[in-house]
């Protein structure tokens, strides 16, 4: 007993698992310590319209707070370059393509543009563009729309004379707060109040997307512990039952076996989660639900080994010994067995976790507002709204990988159990 | 000749074992009779396949009969509640063929004699007691008790491990034991100590020993009775000396010819049995 925990701990794949997948309960466990706050709230515009990053308010930004003063080389490239919309550079390139087709206009063709080099790109417009170039091509619409690119790309350099002001409630007039903004003027992060960190954005409530994860992720794992334990504890009761006491009690468990056997548990999950009414399903309910659907096979394993186990000698012995059914079960079968138990049941809380996300999928999952699960998160980006289309793969991307995460760590520990527990499959 | 001025302990008509059904029936015991006396020293003989340890098993009533009628001192045999199945237990006990498997792995073997001793009632007595019984169990199979507590089965070699088994019975003191072959998985050497043993054993409670093995020159030198079997039927029996001296079934014969060292028959007497040194030559 000691030397094969001693080798699980020393099997590479069972520890691996184990640290994944401890990591990820520790972290459901710490983050909400270190940024507490109700996963739930809708802090921001609806609609995956906050990217991922981090956030500072404009308004504490100029109030009050201590300016600093760095020359960096190419400060300004950066903070055009970032300014340029790509659909700009884009409308830059056609006009500077179009006017170096003319005859008059020597070179300057499609190849030389590189619209990523915005200094060199913004330098050609300059050099070229006047708005009494006459550009044959066009039509007047777009050469009115070139007129007004070009007075916005002027104006990405009017900075000089940038003054900040504030009204003044009792006078209603405006006062100057800074009279000058340079671009060479920097302030501390951390001295401007109201920082919000969204490093998965927020999703279509405008909910933050890395707290709900935490809370989803820890639902989920609690979801599969219950589906788990569940069906674990009915696959092992009615497999040791049917196993070990046989006859019409084998008879009667074998038959509600196979007629689970037959449907499938995933069609009377459907069934069973549609039957309910919007207001019962919370999340354990649902757990509970999966349980209940998928205790099959831990049941007919469980039995097929008792039933071997049960002629044994040492369980003859122990007969001879004078005891009871339930001991002989408890003493000299289910030790025999528990190391086939505990690998079973890890396999049913990651098959729990992924029964919720499908259920959910089909918007049979728990139906809540006051908490999220991986499925649930997976059901509202995907299905219900459109993330996809939005490109916020924020929003869905980092569920899918906690699923796979989850699923992976606990195949893993399983497997590595399994290469102590039966060395025959040891490669 | 012998039989009839001693008790009838277990008795068995028409007994017969089928497993399974169908196409895949196998007739293990068939329809076999038997009378075994108390006191008595009976082997039951037959190659491997022939139903021996099924017949014991239906004895120990760990299976049931199919078919056929088994009595217990006279009477019908009832161990219908486990109640009465608890009662039969601690009149009829068994070693069994391998003591590789017939160990709790999960417990230690302190559990093993301890169990003994609640099954004799003893469930009650100071631990001093209940220690004392085990050491002068273990001292009687020529174990060191402080040797033997706290430890896992798997920690015991083979012989060690069917001492135990003995030191099990020596606690128990049933009235019949069933040995099922308890030598057959052991090294040669503990084979004599083991056989010396359950004699040893034998002589202090007068218990009946049903002896099962596969080896026809062994069931000679320690049965009063012996029973053959072949593919699940008693095909002869009787005195140990009819059956080896005066073999009728042409299988008795084949198993008297497969044991290498008769040459003499005649010059084995019974008296030898309870000189130690017969085993080892034997066996070895
Ligand atoms: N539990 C069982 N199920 C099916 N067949 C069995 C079972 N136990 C024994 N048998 C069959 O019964 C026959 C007799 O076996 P057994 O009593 O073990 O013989 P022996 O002890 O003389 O070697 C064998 O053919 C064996 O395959
Ligand atoms: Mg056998």
């Amino acid at each position: 007993m000691k030397s094969q925990l001693r080798s699980i701990v020393r099997s590479g794949k069972f520890m691996t698992g184990f640290v994944i997948f401890v990591s990820i309960l520790l972290l459901t466990i710490i983050y909400p310590l270190i940024n507490p706050g109700d996963p739930m709230a809708r802090i921001g515009y609806d609609s995956f319209r906050t990217r991922p990053g981090t956030y500072v308010s404009l308004y504490d930004t100029l109030d009050g707070v201590n300016t600093f003063t760095f020359r960096i080389p190419g400060a300004n490239d950066i903070r055009i370059s970032n300014k340029l919309r790509e659909d700009d550079r884009e409308r830059i390139k056609y006009w500077l393509v179009e006017y170096g087709k003319q005859e008059e206009v020597a070179g300057l063709t499609e190849e030389e543009i590189d619209i990523e080099d915005t200094v060199a790109l913004l330098g050609l417009w300059w050099e070229f563009y006047s708005d009494e170039v006459f550009v044959r091509n066009l039509t007047n619409a777009e050469r009115n729309a070139f007129m007004r690119l070009d007075v916005r790309l002027d104006r990405l350099f009017d900075i000089d004379d940038l003054q900040v002001y504030t009204l003044n409630p009792e006078t209603g007039e405006h006062d100057i707060l800074f009279t000058e903004v340079s671009t060479d003027d920097y302030i501390n992060v951390s001295d401007v109040a109201n920082i919000i960190r969204l490093p998965l954005g927020t999703d279509n409530f405008g909910s933050d997307v890395l707290k709900k994860l935490v809370l989803a992720t820890a639902t989920s794992l609690w979801i599969g512990l219950v589906a788990g334990t569940v069906a674990t504890l009915i696959g092992l009761t009615l497999g040791l039952l049917g196993g070990y006491v046989g006859g019409i009690v084998d008879d009667i468990i074998m038959f509600f076996t196979n007629l689970f056997t037959v449907i499938p548990g995933f069609v009377l999950l459907i069934l069973i989660s549609y039957g309910m009414s919007q207001m019962e399903r919370g999340a354990t309910t649902v757990a509970v639900v999966i349980g209940l659907t998928s205790w099959v096979w831990t049941t007919r394993s469980v039995r097929s080994q008792v039933m071997s186990l049960r002629n044994r000698d040492h369980v003859n012995l122990s007969k001879l010994s004078g005891h009871s059914m339930p001991k002989i079960i408890i003493k000299d079968i289910l030790p025999y067995i528990a190391s086939y138990v505990v690998m079973a049941f890890i396999l049913q809380i990651s098959s729990g976790i992924l029964a919720e996300a499908g259920l959910s999928m089909l918007g049979l999952g728990p139906s809540t507002t006051s908490t999220a699960t991986l499925g649930m998160m997976l059901d509202w980006s995907i299905m219900k709204s459109t993330a996809f289309i939005h490109g916020a793969w924020w929003a869905y991307y980092p569920v899918i990988v906690v699923i796979l995460l989850i699923s992976f760590s606990l195949n893993l520990m399983n497997t590595g159990m399994d290469q102590v527990f039966n060395p025959q499959l040891r490669d | 000749m012998n039989s009839h001025d001693r008790q009838l302990c277990l008795s068995g008509k028409g007994v017969t074992k089928i497993f399974g059904f169908g196409s895949k029936k196998t007739l293990a015991v068939d329809n076999v009779d038997f009378e075994f006396y108390s006191g008595d020293l009976i082997s039951i003989v037959g190659e491997s396949g022939s139903g021996k340890t099924t017949l014991i098993k239906m004895l120990l009533g760990l299976t049931s009969v199919t078919e056929g009628e088994i009595s217990f001192m006279g009477k019908k045999r009832d161990i219908g509640s486990r109640r009465k199945k608890k009662e039969y237990w601690k009149g009829i006990q068994a070693i069994f063929q391998d003591p590789y498997s017939s160990y709790n792995i999960f417990s230690k073997i302190d559990s093993v004699l301890l169990d003994c001793i609640n099954m004799r009632g003893g469930r009650l007595l100071p631990r001093k007691t209940k220690i004392e019984m085990m050491r002068e169990a273990c001292s009687f199979v020529n174990l060191k008790y402080d040797e033997m507590t706290n430890k896992y089965p798997f920690e015991l070699s083979g012989g060690q491990m069917q001492r135990l088994m003995i030191a099990r019975i020596f606690l128990l003191k049933p009235k019949i034991l069933l040995a099922d072959e308890p030598t057959s998985m052991i090294d040669a050497c503990s084979r004599a100590t083991i056989l010396d043993m359950l004699l040893k054993l034998r002589d202090e409670t007068g218990m009946m020993i049903i002896f099962i093995t596969h080896d026809m020159g062994l069931a000679y030198y320690l049965s009063d009775t012996v029973y053959i079997m072949e593919k699940g039927k008693i095909v002869e029996f009787g005195s140990a000396d009819e059956v080896v001296l005066n073999p009728k079934a042409d299988y008795t014969k084949q198993l008297l010819n497969d044991v290498p060292k008769i040459h003499d028959p005649w010059e084995f007497s019974k008296n030898r049995r309870k000189d130690a040194q017969w085993t080892e030559q034997f066996v070895v």
